[in-house]
């Protein structure tokens, strides 16, 4: 049967159809929706993990349990799962194991621009590329048959415009569930270094193995066209090729990634005058050319940044490039902005009215860094703010302590917040640390987590309890603020800044887009009694602006958090009494 | 038949997803080769987003260049004039006129382009403009604008209405149906 299916949920089917028992994952943009789609499918069991490393260790343990399994996550997701990423590839597996890594080329949603087929080649596992949601489904299911085949967990690479991209997919029937008996063998699955020693050449030989399987499996396809370009590719930069030149060039379109052929590529160039490699972030492919001692050309005429597109390669390679016409007006630009209603918008108001040194990390609360609250110093990877605000007032002592915080999202904060606050506590730094506890993982698209209470399913499950963690790490000074009383919050920072030890706040309020959370009617401004001073405007909401002087309230967006109402020195804001 | 190109812009969180979903389940339908490219995470929070639709015999790349949109739909005048430049020559323009601040124009820092209906019909450019926000709302919600929308584009498709009606009940919650199918109606006849 035929669907159209968003990349990310034709990777969930094929987990679906490949028997696939145990997903564990944790959300990142674009990855998320693979796990969010799985769990729908009540055969297979998922779960929200704390963080990537643990979700891998998860599916490996399934994997050699003898069950199918799976892990995905964001590019960056995958340095945190590195650990067990590069010994999962000596050890093998015993069922199935396939990772899912979704690269953001262009970052979208992300922090940087790295490619993820350095993992592949780093740890020596293979990588499939699909190309829409199509092969997305077809590699997955493939990918448990390479991973079973040759004793490896498999990777198969995303990208933002794969894994977002809705294409039309063939569906299947779900295979039985192939479990594999589980035996005892010290020697291939404990990895002290005499068993690993045994293990290093069987991982050296698979790869040889494996670089036959690339040479004459359908992953990897040649479409001969003409004979004067021909082209080396994959993952959407195939799509953007056959946008531009149809079935005019000649395409080695490439579904393996690692290892690359040999033969193939030699045999692909012979019928080519001049070979083109197109290709997204770094030159990997080019590489592997060059070292075969060919002519190529790649990463001279096209860009190691961003994504690419189709007026890029026609650019780039000699089509056809299309332009349109803009107006001769500056178009402002529409970053994104913290919601109307936004629980951290309060605390980063705080924050910035008390000059702190602020110490950020990945979530929504990032945006906290965008004017006119300005709020972040630093924003680096998950839990970079705990460790970090430690070497900052270790490195500074009381020229920082009275004035730097740490801001972490409860996610985050479970994800890779609390080693960070071990160290705190072991080491003890007078340092202060805000949890936003929004009680949700926000930027993916509202995912639960271990603080939360529900598991992925949205079904009852263990909580955690923040304040009762933070103090059995040995902090005296907990507490907690609602971050929609600025009265609360200020005391709060100037409190914890001024003691003399580690201090955790937690700034409590649910996310205002999460659906149980009942808002108060919007506000309106009394135009008689505004005054135009603006101090509303230091919050950066998107449901104030000034129009002829005065300020204005957006009802479609308002939703009556009354953080604006507690800066008005005139009392303009008043209750419309209507819902929103 | 040669690629068709639908792009669908505006703010954050105004509803585009639902209009690339009824489009993509419609033009599959008619058996259309369909791609679909989305926006998720970050760029979400309100920020401008975009999202493509392409149909036609066999489709390759997800999303649209400049140059390159027959149609553009826009939830939001100063998106319509952001992404002007992706429509191709003869392209059309289905926009509401609604108008909604980005911060740099709430801080002061940047002001709102004014008359761009106008400005882009001098330079030639077929704009179809209609205040979506009040249909919605006369539909009975606001977050209706995005069928509205759809309403006004089914003017430029050979298609039957009942396909588009069939598209808004696979794609609508069966509790916001009549509201929708209302919605649609008064963005078509408008």
């Amino acid at each position: 049967m035929k669907q159209l299916m968003l990349g990310n949920a034709a990777v969930a089917r094929g987990l679906y159809e490949a028997g696939c028992a145990v997903v564990s994952s944790y959300p990142g943009t674009p990855s998320t929706e693979i796990t969010e789609e799985a769990a729908k499918y009540d055969e297979i069991y998922c779960e929200w993990a704390p963080n990537e490393k643990v979700a891998m260790e998860v599916a490996f343990g399934a994997a050699l349990a003898g069950k199918r399994s799976f892990c995905g996550m964001k590019h960056v997701g995958l340095n945190v799962a590195a650990d067990p990423l590069f010994t999962v590839s000596y050890t093998g597996i015993n069922a199935g194991m396939v990772i899912a890594v979704a690269d953001d080329p262009g970052m979208h949603s992300s922090q940087n621009e790295q490619d993820s087929r350095h993992y592949a080649i780093g740890a020596k596992i293979p990588m499939l590329e699909p190309a829409d949601s199509k092969e997305a489904l077809e590699f997955t299911k493939r990918a448990y048959e390479i991973s079973e085949e040759f004793d490896t967990p498999v990777l198969l690479k995303m990208c933002t415009r794969v894994a977002h991209s809705q294409s039309i997919v063939n569906i299947g029937e779900r295979a039985g569930t192939p479990k594999k008996p589980y035996e005892k063998n010290i020697a291939k699955y404990v990895m002290m270094p005499g068993n690993a020693k045994r293990r290093h050449p069987f991982v050296e030989d698979r790869t040889r193995r494996l670089t036959e399987y690339a040479e004459h499996c359908d992953l990897n396809r040649m479409e001969l066209g003409g004979t004067e370009m021909g082209v080396i590719t994959s993952s959407t930069c195939y799509q953007y090729v056959k946008e531009v030149f149809g079935d005019t060039v000649s395409v080695l379109k490439l579904g393996m990634v690692y290892p690359l052929p040999v033969k193939l590529i030699l045999d692909f160039a012979s019928h080519v005058d001049h070979l083109i490699v197109v290709e997204e972030l770094d030159p990997i492919i080019e590489n592997h050319c060059r070292q075969l001692g060919l002519k190529v050309s790649g990463k001279n005429i096209l860009p190691m940044e961003d994504e690419f597109s189709q007026n890029l390669v026609a650019e780039k390679l000699g089509g056809t490039v299309h332009r349109g016409v803009s107006l001769e007006d500056t178009i402002p630009p529409r970053p994104p902005v913290m919601c109307a209603g936004c629980p951290h918008r309060g605390l980063f108001y705080t924050l910035n009215k008390n000059k702190c040194t602020v110490m950020g990390d990945i979530g929504c609360y990032t945006l906290g860094a965008v004017a006119p609250l300005s709020a972040i110093d630093m924003t680096l990877c998950m839990g970079a703010s705990i460790s970090g605000i430690h070497g900052f007032n270790k490195a500074l002592g009381q020229e920082s302590e009275g004035k730097t915080v740490a801001v972490i999202g409860d996610s985050t904060f479970m994800h890779s917040g609390m080693t960070g606050l071990a160290n705190i506590a072991y080491n003890q730094s007078n340092s202060t640390v805000i949890i936003l506890d929004n009680s949700i993982t926000g930027m993916t698209g509202h995912q639960h987590n271990p603080t939360t209470g529900y598991n992925i399913k949205g079904d009852p499950a263990g909580k955690i309890d923040l304040e009762q963690l933070c103090r059995a790490m040995g902090f005296q000074r907990v507490r907690v603020v609602d971050p929609y009383n600025l009265k609360e919050c200020d005391e709060a920072v100037k409190e914890e800044l001024a003691a003399p030890e580690p201090s955790v706040i937690i700034s409590r309020r649910p996310c205002a887009l999460l659906k149980y959370v009942k808002h108060n009617p919007p506000l309106v401004v009394n135009e008689e009694k505004c005054v135009g001073c603006k101090s509303c405007m230091k919050i950066g909401c998107p449901a104030i602006s000034i129009r002829d002087g005065k300020a204005h309230v957006d009802s479609t967006l308002c939703v009556g958090c009354g953080v604006c109402e507690q800066l008005c020195p005139v009392g303009a804001f008043e209750s419309t009494g209507k819902e929103g | 038949m040669e690629t068709k190109n639908i792009m669908i812009v505006g703010v954050g969180g105004q509803g585009s997803l639902l209009a690339s979903k009824l489009l993509g389940h419609l033009l599959m339908e008619q058996g259309y080769d369909v791609k679909v490219s989305e926006v998720h995470g970050m760029s979400q929070r309100g920020g401008s987003v975009v999202t493509y639709v392409r149909y036609g015999d066999r489709v390759n790349s997800p999303v649209i260049d400049k140059g390159e949109a027959d149609y553009i739909v826009s939830f939001e005048l100063l998106e319509a004039a952001r992404w002007l430049n992706y429509l191709r020559p003869n392209g059309q323009i289905v926009t509401s006129t609604q108008q909604i601040d980005p911060m740099p124009v709430i801080t002061g820092a940047a002001q709102y382009p004014e008359n761009l209906v106008e400005k882009m019909r001098a330079k030639g450019i077929k704009v179809d403009a209609l205040d979506c926000l009040a249909l919605a709302e006369e539909a009975g919600s606001s977050k209706a604008v995005n069928i509205v929308l759809m309403g006004r584009l089914s003017h430029y498709f050979d298609l039957p209405e009942e396909a588009w009606q069939k598209s808004i009940e696979a794609c609508v919650p069966t509790k916001f149906l009549e509201l929708n199918k209302k919605a649609f109606e008064l963005g078509k006849n408008a």
